[in-house]
């Protein structure tokens, strides 16, 4: 475990969490660390339990057993808006924005939960241009290509300037220019804040990556450098060797 | 932290548009045509407050007419026990919202589903109706007011604040409702461009990602519920004062079908739609009472599905679509302004 770049206190931590579907132990005993401003990456091949992992940081699902704590408060069974109060945004698998609205509103809508109007306004404004979303801020976010919607989705995690901040695939379905303009995004936001990012895009986690945490069968199989990673033989079997 | 100015433009419009009427329909109308409005004007509020709670909040409440009916039924009691209308406006509306905001508390603190929603919102209209049905004795008694069952009770009319002897005549009754539509027009314009409104606007779009943007969702949509069924109790006020008395039928699942129905016509997502479709459907249906040619209900259930199948976003927004779609061409300084689209009146 060379890479392990502990800086700073723990922010998220997970101690024998598990989360069962009847008999699926889709999250099984996982233990898990991340520290102040590091960014992690999870990877693990479809069913690997990593979005199921995340949904219980997220307070989306109640964990079976086990707990989470996030910067030292224990957040287990947490609503979602409760641990999103805390400073942590949050981009789900499955793109979650506001369709019937603009672009603008969306981003307004994040900005404003944290601040007053006017900050919300100038906040609003300087997410649309770090995005560069200003030319369809008044666009219907429902009538927006994919990779757009994901980038409005980014914008309402950027707007909410959290200090921790999780991403379940944020460059699905994007392309080539898109994905390395999501991965400056996501360098820019590591500045302020720490962050786990789950993909499987492995050009896309070696334009970020430090840390990788590599999920299988519910379980952590191992945490290292993506290079440690590829040169190992159990995940390539696992993961790389059925992409590669 | 209200909208700006701008967005309320065609809001206010129609408001203008509603007091130049108010001033000069008695002038014009007879005193019948005048008594009659004033029903068709309680039910346009009814029709605005499930505007709000269903088109704007997202939340199908199909039994709106339970609000209205409870704002109607306490109204009157208060009225006869106090002697005056002035305190039982008051308690008209705090009875529909304290019974709203602990309905809602359990609806949406227990996270039931939106098809659950609608059934236990129209289950409790109708147990009400059953209810209050069954009160006919003499010893269904509230203070001095009889209840009295199917027949219902005769509601005293409204008097000028705080002078229970200063009765108002029916023309009076008229001013008093359009007054009471408008500003609640307004009010509720006003309501969804605030933070509140744009937040229950932003639940109606994708209540998971209101949440994990940190708003607590369930808090909101308590509140845009229980402001609902204040709005609606008022309707509830105003209707008894048109019609003179008060009857188990404002609870019927005739009345709960047909508020839903005005929202559909008119346009969810708008304000002025939903209250033109009820001004227009409530001419058409007095029409139609009196020829036995077509039956009433009939000619509602065909206007519905046609509207369903033909003009599924109803009047409003599809005159909307249809207007900014011929403007279009001339359309740079348009877009330049400040409008979302959830800014329509
Ligand atoms: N709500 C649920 N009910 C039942 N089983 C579930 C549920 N959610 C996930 N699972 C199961 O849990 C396991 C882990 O799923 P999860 O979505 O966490 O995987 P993942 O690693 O995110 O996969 P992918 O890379 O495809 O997104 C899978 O076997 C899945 O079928
Ligand atoms: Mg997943």
């Amino acid at each position: 475990m060379s890479a392990k770049a502990r800086r700073g206190e723990a922010v998220v931590e997970t101690r024998g969490l598990s989360m069962h579907f009847g008999g699926v132990r889709a999250v099984d005993q996982v233990d898990f660390t991340l520290y102040d401003k590091e960014l992690r990456c999870l990877i693990g091949p479809n069913g690997a339990g990593k979005s199921t992992f995340f949904k219980c940081l997220t307070g989306q699902l109640r964990p079976t057993h086990g707990e989470v704590t996030i910067r030292g408060r224990e957040t287990t069974g947490a609503e979602p808006h409760e641990i999103a109060g805390l400073g942590v945004g949050i981009k789900t698998q499955v793109p979650n924005v506001f369709d019937g609205v603009t672009v603008e509103e969306n981003l307004w809508l994040a900005a404003r939960r944290w601040h007053g109007a006017a900050r919300a306004r100038s906040l609003t404004a300087e997410v649309l241009e770090r995005l560069r979303l200003g030319d369809i801020r008044r666009s219907l976010v429902g009538r927006l290509a994919h990779g757009q919607r994901q980038w409005v989705e980014l914008g309402m995690v950027v707007a909410m300037e959290p200090w921790l901040v999780l991403l379940d695939e944020p460059a699905a379905g994007m392309t080539h220019e898109e994905t390395a303009r999501t991965a400056e995004i996501i360098l820019e936001i590591n500045e302020m804040a720490a962050l786990i990012v789950v993909e499987h895009d492995m050009q896309f986690i070696r334009m970020i990556s430090r840390t990788v945490t590599l999920f299988h069968e519910g379980r952590i199989l191992m945490e290292d450098t993506m290079d440690a990673i590829s040169a190992d033989a159990r995940a390539r079997e696992i993961y790389l060797g059925r992409s590669a | 932290m209200g909208g700006s100015l701008r967005e309320l433009r065609p809001t206010l419009v129609w408001a203008l548009i509603g007091v130049i009427f108010t001033l000069f329909a008695p002038s014009v109308l007879q005193l019948f045509t005048i008594i009659n409005l004033t029903t068709a004007i309680a039910l346009a509020v009814l029709a605005l407050s499930l505007a709000l709670v269903w088109g704007y909040g997202g939340i199908l409440c199909f039994g709106q007419v339970a609000f209205f009916g409870l704002g109607a039924y306490a109204y009157t009691i208060g009225a006869i026990n106090f002697g005056g209308s002035t305190w039982a406006i008051l308690v008209a509306v705090m009875v529909a919202s304290a019974f709203a905001a602990a309905l809602g508390y359990f609806i949406f603190y227990g996270r039931v589903s939106d098809v659950y929603l609608g059934v236990i919102t129209l289950t409790v209209t109708l147990i009400l109706y059953s209810l209050i049905r069954r009160t006919s004795g003499p010893e269904y008694k509230i203070g001095n007011a009889l209840l009295g069952g199917f027949n219902g009770v005769s509601s005293p009319p409204l008097n000028a604040p705080w002078d229970a002897r200063a009765i108002l005549f029916p023309e009076q009754v008229f001013y008093v409702a359009m007054a009471a539509l408008i500003i609640l027009y307004v009010f509720v314009g006003w309501l969804v461009t605030t933070h509140f409104g744009r937040v229950c606007v932003a639940i109606r779009e994708n209540e998971t990602r209101a949440e994990l943007l940190g708003y607590d969702t369930r808090l909101y949509k308590l509140g845009i519920f229980t402001i609902g069924a204040g709005v609606a109790a008022i309707g509830g006020v105003l209707f008894c004062n048109g019609v003179g008395r008060v009857t188990p039928d404002v609870f019927s699942l005739y009345n709960a079908a047909l508020t839903i129905i005005w929202v559909i016509v008119g346009g969810r997502g708008t304000l002025i739609g939903p209250i033109g479709a009820t001004f227009g459907l409530f001419y058409l249906t007095a029409s139609l009472g009196g020829q036995s040619v077509f039956n009433n209900n009939l000619v509602l259930g065909i206007i519905l599905i046609l509207f369903v199948l033909l003009v599924p976003k109803g009047v409003a927004p599809t005159l909307i679509d249809w207007t900014r779609r011929r403007s279009r061409p001339a359309g740079r300084e348009r877009r330049r302004r400040r409008a979302r689209p959830e800014g329509g009146a």
